[in-house]
């Protein structure tokens, strides 16, 4: 079972980097990340070259950028491997759809967590942001990047084989994932450190339930 | 022709664990409020090949589905020894990777080979095509390369849904080849299609035969 979810997570590996040629649009973890860049990119013409409005604010523009940013892998998560009959397959073979959306999410996760904390840091200078807030906004990405992951696998498979699946995706995953929004940027205010705590017990309550729910999706999806 | 000296030097079925079964009593499918077939009944022993018949529309790729698991039988059982190997009409290849690492992927679900890939390849002809990414093949192509993952896959039984389909005279000579040898080396063979299959010695099973009478006319 064990070496089954590490074939399942090398495929989502070398699909999303795009290794052997990449099928689900060559390189596909690098969209969301120019889209996190751009936001923050953008933000600062929009609201002048104020570094003590940039410095006090830009945190919570991140948070918000990465929200939103998470929402851009959602449409290729499942539904290319439902119409491939990929699941089909590994269902034949044994493994139950909780194993397969376990393996999606860390899969997604590898290909989205770690680029977009390295994306943060390029952000937090755009946005004036000083050290110490870029530590808290960087330790508050490691727990919700996971939660953002099985989120996006979640509602991924929720949505497939629906038409419009994608837009509806996008309108799924922000309400579900503003408690995430509002402990981590919620962290940044001076003094609060329980927001860090507050977002670590939302994102492990997330990342282990959404992985069953996305297994059920699946399932039901099959008709 | 070269075809014909890839299939000798090909593979012998092995692999699984020798002594695969398949029983299934009283087999009925209920899909969008109707029953489409009933009362199903087939029993397979190592070496024996089942040949599902009837017109389009009956629910052939229906029961196949049942069998393998993938739809819940309204009612009836199936019991089955030993692992199963779908191909029904999709590939499940990854359309941007090179075909043998597409197949790598199900080789090492499977357990298989690196080695085995390269005779599964040559198998049905398409050795000269590894490199190749599976979203450049044809339609008969891909059929191959389906037939190469079901060889891979060590499993016992295979349920082949319309493995004709789309392939080219040689092409068949092929798949009677793999069934063959398949059965040969103990596996079963169940296959779903409305045209003539080389399946030697073969049961068949007129699914129209199953159909309750109210929906007998549809199939026309």
């Amino acid at each position: 079972m064990i070496g089954a979810l590490g074939t399942l997570i090398r495929r989502e590996l070398m699909l999303a980097f795009g290794l052997g040629g990449g099928a689900r649009g060559s390189a596909g973890f690098v969209m969301p990340i120019i889209f996190f860049l751009a936001v923050a990119t953008i933000y600062p013409f929009a609201v002048g070259p104020d570094a003590q409005l940039l410095g006090r604010t830009g945190g919570g523009v991140i948070w918000v950028a990465a929200l939103l940013a998470s929402i851009l892998p959602i449409d290729r998560l499942v539904q290319a491997d439902v119409d491939q009959g990929m699941i089909d397959q590994y269902v034949v073979r044994g493994l139950s759809e909780e194993l397969i959306a376990l393996a999606k999410t860390i899969g997604h996760w590898l290909s989205f967590g770690p680029p977009l904390m390295l994306a943060a840091i390029i952000s937090a200078g755009l946005l004036g942001q000083s050290a110490e807030q870029l530590i808290i906004v960087e330790i508050g990405l490691a727990c919700a990047t996971p939660a953002l992951a099985a989120l996006g696998v979640m509602i991924a498979a929720l949505t497939a084989g629906l038409r419009h699946g994608a837009a509806l995706g996008g309108l799924l995953l922000l309400p579900l994932a503003v408690p995430l929004l509002i402990f981590g940027a919620g962290s940044l205010t001076p003094g609060s450190q329980n927001g860090l705590l507050l977002l670590a017990a939302a994102s492990l309550l997330l990342t282990v339930i959404c992985p069953i729910a996305a297994g059920a999706a699946i399932r039901a999806g099959r008709e | 022709m070269a075809q014909d000296a890839a299939i000798s030097k090909g593979f012998d079925a092995r692999g699984f664990e020798g002594g695969a079964a398949l029983e299934c009593a009283g087999l009925a499918c209920l899909r969008g409020g109707r029953i489409l077939f009933r009362g199903v009944s087939l029993k397979l022993e190592a070496g024996e090949a089942l040949h599902v018949t009837g017109p389009n529309g009956l629910g052939k790729s229906s029961l196949i589905r049942v069998i393998a698991g993938l739809l819940p039988a309204y009612a009836g059982e199936v019991k089955a020894n030993g692992r199963m190997a779908l191909a029904d009409e999709k590939v499940a290849l990854d359309a941007g990777q090179p075909l043998a690492r597409a197949l790598g992927h199900w080789a090492r679900l499977d357990g298989s080979v690196e080695a085995e890939i390269a005779d599964a390849l040559a198998a049905v002809d398409l050795a000269h095509l590894a490199d190749v990414p599976v979203r450049f093949l044809s339609t008969g192509q891909r059929k191959r390369a389906l037939l190469a993952r079901i060889s891979l896959s060590r499993a016992g039984i295979w349920l082949l849904d319309e493995p004709a389909n789309g392939l080219d005279t040689a092409s068949i000579a092929r798949l009677g080849d793999l069934m063959a040898r398949h059965r040969v080396g103990g596996g079963i063979v169940v296959a779903a299609s409305h045209q003539p299959l080389p399946l030697e010695g073969a049961q068949t099973l007129p699914l129209a035969d199953f159909v309750p009478v109210a929906r007998a006319g549809e199939a026309e």
